[in-house]
């Protein structure tokens, strides 16, 4: 049988001479090291980005916009867009998406304005009830898209139009006043509440905060630390890179996406307590563009919308570019429409951001 | 010697289709057995009945001489048997250190870890950087960079520290060098036979017969289902291994 041809036997006879693969990393350009930086600090661009935002409109409208009362007016401003971002981010983190966000934070401050004033309910019940229902339908989400595989656009696409209409439904399209709320149920407005630091005596200027803002940082700063130090975090990031791979390394893929889409619910519901906060009153009409200024706040905030990259924190600073381009450009009298259009840019360079950095020298 | 990894008369059937066939496997301690065969032979449903990604129709898994039934691939990873798989199963965005401790996360001692959850990263970290200069890895500067950052070798290596760091009893190898060129492979042959080295036995299922030729200390032929013949790579040639697999000749008695 062995002949010439069984030449290739040689190697192993001789065995291995001379140098093996070298595991030596290769020296890196300037470029080369920003991407890495990108790559382990997924947040620097927006933050960056705000950073220069700020600076730019400070120099152009003075103290106008640089003002401690100016400059927390955008948190507020921000504050419902931003705690809906920060659970889009989780689910977009899993290489889903979200578009039942603005619904279910709707639904769910109609929920807690009816179950108090049509059942009579006392009012920190109905606030729990509210949550329960957001934390349900994120949860049902949850199990479409895990257990019967469904596409995430798909469900919540679905999901959206069902909680909506259920909303109207339920609501009858009635608004609950805000005079009525002030009066018999004012725990349905406790996120509005506002306080002052460093105002005249008067009482005008200075930083004013309300207890949404508060909140909407508290979200950020949590779920931040749930991300990077608890192993449900890292978790969340290896669904969204390679859900099997995930799986065959033992993580319970199926949980943890039931897990984040609950928690997503359970946000948008505290959102929604937010919302009564910040209008007033409880309306089954506002809330619509919420799921798409959310994504906007993700995309421009560096999370990749296939999942498994960018930090939460990107989002937080996001949301906070939005809110400084809205309010800023309104400022210095520009048409609305110049918002939109700079927001447009931003989105997509943000993408384009993203590419470059998982286009990593391997 | 007593095997440490025995299978008796397995038998897996899809359908209409028996890919294994009263299938019997045994792997010794300390050894490298290479498991070879035609495409559609039924090696890799042979390596997930042990591996627990499958459950045989009938027979059964001796790990030790004790009767196990896997119902998972976690099932047979808490019993030590560590499997790399051909796909290297990575987040290629996480680090290192986070691949390396997937799904057996270590966290810290105390409140900290108990109410709040948190990783010990520190601890994680060194234990991640302890095996992999133990294999000889440690050209690999940063345990944070990200997986996706490293050459073919380089993540492979890492799928094998893992195993090698979890895997008290068996480590199942599919196809380690099939997509690395020559010099990444010779380093991964290295590497694993320096896992043996360590005394921990190892399960190889490879194509490529220069590398099966030279790592292994047994060889076992599979074909139609069953094992055909386990071979020493000292007696045969490759060609005959070859002739083995495909039915061009039968083995000797």
């Amino acid at each position: 049988m062995s002949t010439k041809n069984d030449d290739y036997e040689a190697v192993v006879k001789t065995g291995n001479q001379g140098t093996v693969a070298a595991f030596a990393p290769a020296r890196k350009g300037a470029l080369a090291q920003i991407q890495h930086m990108l790559h382990l600090q997924p947040a620097l661009v927006p933050l960056f980005v705000l950073a220069m935002s700020i600076v730019t409109f400070g120099l152009l409208l003075g103290t106008k916009f640089f003002s401690p009362f100016a400059l927390t007016l955008i948190l507020q401003q921000v504050q419902i867009v931003g705690i809906v971002a920060a659970a889009q981010s989780l689910v977009i983190l899993t290489a889903g998406i979200d578009l039942s966000v603005g619904a279910i934070a709707v639904l769910s401050s109609v929920i807690m304005g009816q179950f108090t004033f049509r059942y009579g309910l006392p009012v920190e019940i109905a606030v729990l009830c509210g949550l329960a229902f957001g934390t349900a339908i994120g949860a049902l989400n949850g199990w479409l898209v895990a257990v019967m595989k469904l596409p995430p656009f798909i469900v919540t696409l679905g999901m959206w139009q069902i909680v909506l209409a259920a909303n109207f439904l339920y609501s009858r399209n009635e608004t609950i006043r805000a005079q009525d709320i002030e009066s018999e149920a004012s725990l349905l407005q406790f996120l509005g509440t506002t306080f002052k630091v460093g105002a005249d005596e008067s009482g005008g200027g200075g930083a004013t905060f309300t207890y949404g803002v508060i909140v909407m940082v508290l979200i950020f700063l949590i779920l931040a630390y749930m991300l990077r130090h608890t192993a449900w975090g890292r978790h969340i990031y290896a669904v969204g890179d390679d859900p099997d791979a995930a799986q065959l390394s033992g993580v319970n893929v199926r949980a943890t996406i039931i897990s984040v889409y609950a928690l997503t619910g359970f946000i948008c519901a505290i959102a929604g307590w937010a919302l009564i906060g910040r209008i007033g009153s409880v309306s089954p009409t506002s809330g619509q563009l919420l799921n798409i200024e959310s994504i906007t706040a993700v995309v421009i905030g560096g999370i990749s919308l296939f999942g498994g990259r960018g930090s939460i924190l990107g989002t937080f600073f996001g949301a906070l570019i939005v809110g400084v381009f809205t309010l800023g450009l309104r400022l210095a009298g520009a048409d609305a429409q110049w918002t939109f259009l700079l927001i447009g840019v931003l989105i997509i360079a943000a993408v384009a951001v993203d590419q470059w950095i998982r286009k990593v020298s391997g | 010697m007593e095997p440490i990894l025995q299978g008796r008369g397995l038998v897996k059937r899809y359908g209409r289709v028996t890919a294994l066939d009263h299938c019997d496997f045994d792997l010794y301690p300390g050894e490298i057995l290479a498991v070879i065969g035609d495409n559609g032979a039924g090696k890799s449903s042979l390596i997930k009945a042990m591996s627990g990604a499958i459950i045989p129709d009938e027979g059964e898994v001796l790990l030790e001489g004790r009767k196990v039934q896997f119902t998972s691939p976690t099932d047979a990873r808490r019993e030590g048997i560590e499997t790399v798989y051909q796909t290297l199963a990575m987040s290629p965005a996480l680090s290192i250190a986070d691949n390396m401790f997937m799904g057996r996360e270590l966290r810290k001692p105390g409140i900290m870890g108990k109410v709040f959850r948190q990783l010990d990263r520190s601890r994680m970290e060194k234990l991640a950087r302890e095996k992999l200069s133990e294999l000889g890895l440690m050209t690999i500067q940063n345990i944070n960079q990200a997986v996706e950052t490293l050459s073919g070798g380089q993540r492979q290596g890492v799928a094998v520290a893992r195993a090698a760091a979890f895997g008290s009893k068996v480590i199942i190898l599919d196809e380690p060098t099939a997509a690395l060129g020559v010099k990444e492979s010779r380093k991964v042959l290295e590497l694993i036979l320096d896992v043996r080295s360590r005394g921990i036995p190892i399960i190889l299922i490879s194509h490529n017969m220069p590398h099966v030729f030279e790592v292994a200390d047994r060889i076992h032929i599979h074909r139609l289902g069953k094992r055909l013949c386990v071979i020493k790579p000292g007696d045969y040639t490759m060609s005959d291994a070859v002739a083995f697999m495909t039915g061009a000749r039968e083995p000797d008695a």
